[in-house]
C-alpha cells in the first residue's frame, strides 16, 4: 500500500515543478535563436569571410611575415603573461586565505579592479606612468628600456588586465579548503616549500589550470588595453586582435577575417581545455 | 616530567582563553583535557604543538624549553578532530609523509621507510588499505591512519584534538579501547582533548578538567569522579540533580526538608547553597526505611540500557529528580508509572555559593 502511494505523490511534486509544455518550448526555442544569431551566426561568418577567395588566398593571409609577426607577439605575451600571474595569484591567494593583516578586505575588493575598468583606461594608465613623456619613462628611455610603443608595454598592459582571473579562481578554493592538511605536515616537520609543493599545490592544481586557461584566452583576445599602449608597428608591436583591426579597417577583409579565424581556432580550443577541466573538476569533487 | 606548562595564558579579542594554565604530565601518561566547548582545550594543546602560540608562559618536552619552537622542530604528534589526512596521498603516502620530509642527511633508507610504515599500519591494523586513498576510507579508518602518520616520527608527545567526535558512538568506543591498548603498548606521553566526560573517565590516566580557560580540577579519573573540587567539575562529569537552598546553622535545605550539612561547611553562616546527587545515589523502595525519605511518584519510566531511569515529583521538592535503578530492583518492585515510592538520597555533596554553571 505505502509503495504506489509514495510513488504517486513523487509524480505529483514533479509535475507541479516543472513548468507547462508551451513555456519548455518558448524558452529553449529561445535559447537557441540566441545561440543561432549571436554565436553560430557570427561565427559562420568569420570563416564565410575568411575563405572567400578560397584556401591560397587564406594560407597567404594567415602566413604573410605581419601576421605570423603578430602570431608571435600574441603567443609570446601570453607565455609571459600566464606564468606570471600564476605566480602573482597564487600568492595574492595564499596571503588574502591563509594570513590575516590589515586591509585585506579592501586588497580583495581591489583585486577585481582590471575587470571594473575599461580596458582602454588601464592601458592610458602605463602610457601615463611609464610613457617617454613621464620623469620615470623619460628616466627608462636615458638607459635604453623602452615600455610604451614596444612589447614590455603590451606585456605589461596584458599583465594589468588578465590579473584577477587566477586569483579569483584560487581563493574561494583555497578559503573552502581547512588549513587542516597543512598543520598537519607542520606537525610533522614539513618545511614551507615541502608543504605547499606536496600539499598545497595538490590540492589546488585544477583550479589553477583552470585560472590559466581564462587568463590565456583574455591575454589573447585583449584588444583595449593593448590598443593603447602598442603603437600599432606593423611587424613589431601588433598584436593579432590589433592586426585583425588594422587590416579591417584597410578595407582588407578577407585577409582581416581569416587572421580573425586564428583568434577563433585558440578561443575554441581554450573552451575545449574549460570543458575538459570541468569535467575533471567534478568527478574529484565528487571523489572527496 | 614529560610535558611541563608554566604560567601558560591566551588572549583572544573579546576574551581570555586560557589564564594562567599550570600542568605538569609524567611521561609515559595518557592525559585527558576535559571541558565543555569554547573552555580553551583545544588552544591549550594548539599551543603545545606550536600550532597557536601563547602570550605568556613556558612549555617544556621531556626537560626541553620548547616556547618559542616552530611545531616542525617540536617533534610532536598531532591527531586532528576530522582526521585532516592528505587527500591526494594513499595510505602509504600519508604514513610516510613525515619521514620522507626529513632532511637527507636524517632520512631513513627507502627500505626502512617502508617497514616502518608497514610496522606502524600493522599496529594500527590498517595494513590492507596500504594503497588506498583517505576518500575510500571510513572515519574510524581515517582517524587510525591519521594516528599512525602521527607516531611516524617519533614523537616525544602524542597530542590529539578531539579524535573521535566526528564518529559515530558504536565506533566511537571501539576506538577509545583500541587507544588505550595502544598507549599501553607504546606509552608515548599523550594528551586528548574532549568534552565527552565518559571518554575521558575510560581512557585517561589523570584527567584535567578545563572551564572558562582554567584548570578546575587534576587528578585521577577515580579521584575527580568521587571528589569533584567543586560544583562546575561535579556537574559536569556526569548527569546530576541540583538543588538550589541556603546552608543554615549547620543544616542544608533540600527542596522543603533538611539534611546535616558536611563537616567544613557546618559553622558557615548562613550562605545559598548548591546539593548535587547523581541519578544512581538515589534509593527507590515501597517501604519507607528511614525518616529521612521522602515520597515520590513516578512519572515517567525510560530504558537505558542496563539501568532503568525514572522521574519522578517528589513531595516538597519544586523540579523533577532524576533517579536510575538497577534493571533488577526495578522488575522485583514491580514499579509502574504514577506508582508512590520512597525516595532516599544515598550520596549527597553540597557546596555553598550560587556557582554558575
Amino acid at each position: 500500500m505505502l509503495k504506489p502511494e509514495t510513488s504517486t505523490t513523487t509524480t505529483a511534486v514533479k509535475r507541479r515543478v516543472s513548468d507547462p509544455l508551451w513555456v519548455r518550448i518558448v524558452l529553449i526555442s529561445l535559447t537557441f535563436l540566441f545561440f543561432v544569431f549571436f554565436i553560430f551566426l557570427p561565427l559562420g561568418m568569420v570563416f564565410a569571410q575568411a575563405f572567400q577567395k578560397g584556401w591560397a588566398f587564406y594560407l597567404e593571409c594567415i602566413t604573410e611575415p605581419y601576421a605570423i609577426k603578430a602570431l608571435q607577439l600574441t603567443l609570446t605575451t601570453v607565455a609571459i603573461v600566464v606564468p606570471l600571474n600564476a605566480l602573482f595569484g597564487l600568492s595574492a591567494a595564499w596571503a588574502i586565505t591563509k594570513f590575516n593583516f590589515r586591509g585585506k578586505a579592501t586588497l580583495k575588493t581591489l583585486l577585481d579592479l582590471p575587470f571594473a575598468v575599461s580596458p582602454v583606461i588601464a592601458g592610458l594608465i602605463f602610457v601615463l606612468l611609464v610613457g617617454s613623456r613621464t620623469p620615470f619613462g623619460g628616466w627608462l628611455g636615458e638607459h635604453g628600456i623602452k615600455i610604451i610603443f614596444s612589447t614590455p608595454g603590451i606585456i605589461i598592459a596584458t599583465l594589468f588586465v588578465t590579473f584577477p582571473f587566477i586569483a579569483r579562481e584560487l581563493i574561494p578554493l583555497m578559503e573552502a579548503q581547512s588549513r587542516d592538511e597543512e598543520e598537519a605536515a607542520l606537525t610533522l616537520g614539513a618545511k614551507g616549500w615541502q608543504i605547499f609543493s606536496k600539499i598545497t599545490l595538490p590540492n589546488i592544481r585544477w583550479g589553477l589550470l583552470y585560472g590559466m586557461i581564462l587568463c590565456s584566452a583574455r591575454s589573447i583576445g585583449e584588444f583595449g588595453a593593448v590598443s593603447v599602449v602598442s603603437g600599432h608597428i606593423r611587424g613589431q608591436t601588433n598584436t593579432v586582435p590589433l592586426h585583425v583591426e588594422i587590416l579591417y579597417s584597410e578595407y582588407n577583409f578577407t585577409a582581416s577575417f581569416a587572421v580573425a579565424s586564428i583568434l577563433v581556432f585558440l578561443a575554441l580550443l581554450t573552451v575545449v581545455g574549460k570543458v575538459s577541466l570541468e569535467k575533471h573538476f567534478q568527478k574529484h569533487s565528487l571523489e572527496n | 616530567m614529560g610535558i611541563e606548562l608554566q604560567n601558560i595564558s591566551k588572549q583572544f579579542t573579546g576574551y581570555t582563553a586560557l589564564d594562567n594554565i599550570n600542568l605538569s604530565i609524567a611521561t609515559g601518561d595518557l592525559i585527558a583535557l576535559l571541558g565543555p566547548s569554547g573552555c580553551g582545550k583545544t588552544t591549550l594543546l594548539r599551543i603545545i604543538a606550536g600550532l597557536e602560540s601563547a602570550d605568556s608562559g613556558k612549555i617544556i618536552l621531556e626537560g626541553k624549553d620548547t616556547t618559542n619552537l616552530s611545531p616542525r622542530e617540536k617533534n610532536v604528534g598531532f591527531v586532528f578532530q576530522h582526521y585532516a589526512l592528505f587527500r591526494r596521498l594513499n595510505v602509504f603516502e600519508n604514513v610516510a609523509f613525515g619521514l620522507k620530509v626529513l632532511e637527507r642527511s636524517k632520512r631513513p633508507s627507502k627500505s626502512e621507510i617502508n617497514d616502518r610504515v608497514e610496522h606502524l599500519l600493522k599496529l594500527v591494523q590498517m595494513e590492507w588499505a596500504i594503497k588506498r586513498y583517505p576518500s575510500q576510507l571510513s572515519g574510524g579508518q581515517r582517524q587510525r591512519v591519521a594516528l599512525a602518520r602521527a607516531l611516524a616520527v617519533n614523537p616525544k608527545v602524542l597530542l590529539l584534538d578531539e579524535p573521535f567526535s566526528a564518529l559515530d558512538a558504536k565506533v566511537r568506543q571501539e576506538l577509545r579501547r583500541w587507544l588505550r591498548k595502544l598507549h599501553e603498548e607504546i606509552h608515548v606521553t599523550s594528551i586528548f582533548v574532549t568534552h565527552d566526560q565518559e571518554e575521558a573517565l575510560e581512557l585517561a590516566d589523570r584527567i584535567v578538567v578545563i572551564n572558562k580557560g582554567r584548570i578546575e580540577q587534576q587528578g585521577s579519573p577515580q579521584e575527580v569522579y568521587d571528589h569533584p573540587a567543586n560544583a562546575f567539575v561535579y556537574n559536569f562529569l556526569g548527569n546530576v540533580n541540583v538543588f538550589h537552598g541556603r546552608i543554615k546553622e549547620g543544616m542544608v535545605s533540600l527542596g522543603e526538608h533538611l539534611v546535616d550539612a558536611p563537616d567544613e561547611l557546618k559553622n558557615v553562616d548562613e550562605k545559598p547553597s548548591q546539593t548535587f546527587v547523581r541519578p544512581h545515589e538515589i534509593g527507590i523502595s515501597k517501604i519507607r526505611s528511614s525518616e529521612t525519605d521522602v515520597i515520590g511518584t513516578i512519572r515517567e519510566i525510560r530504558l537505558l540500557g542496563g539501568q532503568i531511569g525514572l522521574n519522578l515529583s517528589c513531595e516538597g521538592f519544586e523540579h523533577p529528580i532524576e533517579a536510575e535503578v538497577p534493571r533488577e530492583l526495578y522488575l522485583n518492585l514491580q514499579l509502574s508509572k504514577g506508582d508512590k515510592v520512597f525516595v532516599s538520597f544515598n550520596r549527597v555533596k553540597v557546596f555553598s555559593g550560587d556557582y554558575e554553571i
